[in-house]
């Protein structure tokens, strides 16, 4: 019996042909990288197929690989309620133009992750409905988990109450 | 003309008035008007330190803006500061009403990093320590509930029970809250005989004070009134902004990791996953007090089937070794300075591992380089997912019902804004 990893991936790849990039297991968990411009599509698919059923965005992320090319990158981990089973998708951007369509639209639950992405990371969503930061101020002009941000922060970026 | 810029400055006065606590502001017909209500971040029923902006016609809420991020102390930075095991006490602060819950998560993720699987024994203990946490989280729930809606006593029956809980807590770990317990292959000290008789004691106990607090509850006039048809989500909304636990499971979806993918032990016991399909505040809370009584089945047969055995696995180059041997033996003091200064420089990888936590699936996704630190470790907590679909429930809810409905939610900002 083929495992679900393998169906999913051939179903995949018989839908986008060469959207796939790139694809691994590790643990038993497959990754797919796909380009930015095809992740909206390849999530609908996966949503609405009826066998795969990927019903469930558990998580949304984003990372900074630090590299000079594709270094902002965005994870999504999906998981089906029907199958029980979870993959991992993946998609990069520039440092230049860090934007990524919004899949806010497929999942709900996409919009606070993508702007807690958007806080952490400075990765814009296109087409996002209301992409403001999630947890810093709005006025914070760093974005935090950027590998170029320093660990202690940077003094004077918050501003304090004043007496 | 005039009447819609008297409506602008109006709108003006009531954003300045959210800013400024000095500015008033006067309506000639107040009923006439929508009024934007600031609650929280200071409020004693927001569970810490929630804000919702609420947008009120008269009592009816028409819509609110959840605002997160004032308990945000910057995890996912540190973590990638932190070698694997540093980071384990910072697990206790996300969900400080189930701290042995979340060690479990963490060390259960790190495990499948690097490919270890712990001792039998432990993978008992850290089940029966995870079905504490639960019991512990939804007695809280409990209590803040029946308080919220303006019951008292049962209140101080839930804290009653949670205080035999917290001395459990401190035999088995040593604190009674950031409790730090497990370690990446192990846990820190064994359980003892003395201990699993107190737990045994507890759980015999405790359907019977659940039945006492149900018994002021179940039937009360005043408490369904506040809960039943209330802060109602549906089934697809639900699924769709990524609720899970409790919440998603009185939707009437069967949903629960320990049963969907299970680990540790859970394959071998036997329980049962209570499912409601009011998705209500009331189905909320009659599905945790299921799951209370089902928790304590399984810590039942636990205790029952623990076995005999080493609470550390035998890879020395990734698990700490037990301080008498670190400081009687050559070996065990090279591996223990070797892990603290280094730490466990896993092979390179992603993964992401979930766990059923008290409040619905806690997932830790780590990307490693091969390094002693994560280079990106994400949290994914279910109190920040599931706060999202507050706006949905308490839409068109009564005011005086937000308490109700946020305490039904059972948010704990601490985990929301990591």
């Amino acid at each position: 019996m083929e495992s679900m990893n393998e169906k999913v991936l051939e179903k995949l790849t018989a839908k986008f042909g060469d959207a796939i990039l790139e694809s691994n297991e590790f643990r038993g968990e497959l990754t797919m990288v796909v380009p930015k411009e095809r992740i909206v599509d390849i999530c609908t698919f996966l949503r609405t197929d009826e066998e795969l059923h990927f019903d469930l965005l558990a998580d949304l992320c984003g990372i900074d690989m630090y590299t000079p090319v594709k270094r902002f990158g965005v994870i999504y981990n999906i998981y089906s309620l029907t199958t029980k089973h979870r993959i991992r998708l993946k998609t990069f951007c520039e440092e230049e133009n860090p934007t990524v369509p919004t899949v806010s639209g497929v999942w709900g639950t996409a919009n606070w992750h993508e702007r807690e992405t958007f806080d952490m990371y400075g990765i814009h969503f296109e087409g996002h409905p209301d992409l403001r930061r999630m947890y810093m101020p709005d006025e914070f002009e760093y974005h935090p988990l950027r590998k170029d941000f320093p660990l202690m922060g940077i003094p004077g970026s918050l501003e304090l109450p004043k007496k | 003309m005039e009447q819609q810029s008297e409506q602008n400055t109006r709108k003006s006065k009531i954003l300045e008035a959210l800013e400024n606590e000095h500015t008033s502001v006067a309506f000639n017909d107040p009923l006439e008007n929508e009024m934007v209500l600031n609650m929280g971040p200071q409020h004693p029923a927001t569970h810490g330190v929630l804000r919702l902006l609420i947008k009120l016609d008269g009592e009816t809420v028409l819509a609110s803006v959840p605002e997160l991020g004032y308990l945000h102390r910057g995890y996912e930075k540190l973590a990638e500061n932190c070698s694997f095991h540093e980071f384990i006490p910072h697990t206790d602060r996300l969900d400080y009403l189930s701290p042995l819950s979340n060690n479990t998560a963490y060390v259960l993720a790190v495990e499948k990093l690097i490919g270890l699987e712990a001792q039998p024994r432990v993978q008992y203990i850290r089940t029966l320590i995870s079905e504490l946490a639960r019991i512990s989280s939804h007695l809280m729930f409990l209590g803040s509930l029946a308080m919220d809606v303006g019951a008292l006593t049962v209140w101080m029956w839930s804290f009653r029970e949670r205080e035999k809980l917290y001395d459990i807590f401190e035999k088995i770990a040593g604190a009674r809250f950031t409790t730090s317990y497990t370690r990446i292959g192990g846990v820190a000290q064994d359980i003892t005989p003395e201990t699993m008789k107190i737990v045994r004691t507890f759980i015999d106990e405790l359907p019977g004070k659940i039945r006492e607090c149900e018994k002021l509850l179940n039937t009360n006039a005043i408490f369904l009134g506040r809960v039943d048809g209330v802060g109602v989500i549906l089934r697809e909304k639900a699924i769709d902004l990524g609720l899970t636990g409790p919440g998603l499971r009185a939707c009437g979806v069967e949903h629960d990791l320990r049963r969907a993918n299970p680990y540790l032990v859970y394959s071998d016991l036997d329980f049962r996953i209570p499912v409601y399909d009011g998705g209500d505040s009331l189905a909320r809370y009659y599905v945790r007090i299921d799951e209370m009584r089902e928790s304590a089945k399984i810590v039942r047969q636990v205790l029952e089937k623990m076995p005999a055995g080493e609470i550390r696995a035998a890879k020395p180059k990734k698990v700490l070794p037990g301080k008498q041997q670190v400081y009687t033996k050559m070996e065990e003091l090279i591996h223990d300075f070797m892990l603290v200064n280094f730490g466990i420089e896993p092979p390179v990888g992603e993964m992401y591992h979930a766990v059923e936590a008290p409040k619905g699936e806690l997932g830790f996704y780590i990307y490693s380089k091969g390094e002693g630190q994560p280079w990106r470790m994400k949290i994914r907590s279910p109190s920040f997912v599931n706060l999202q679909s507050i706006s949905t429930m308490i839409k068109g809810a009564m005011i005086s019902d937000v308490v109700a409905i946020i305490a039904s939610l059972d948010p704990v900002m601490g985990e929301a804004d990591k």
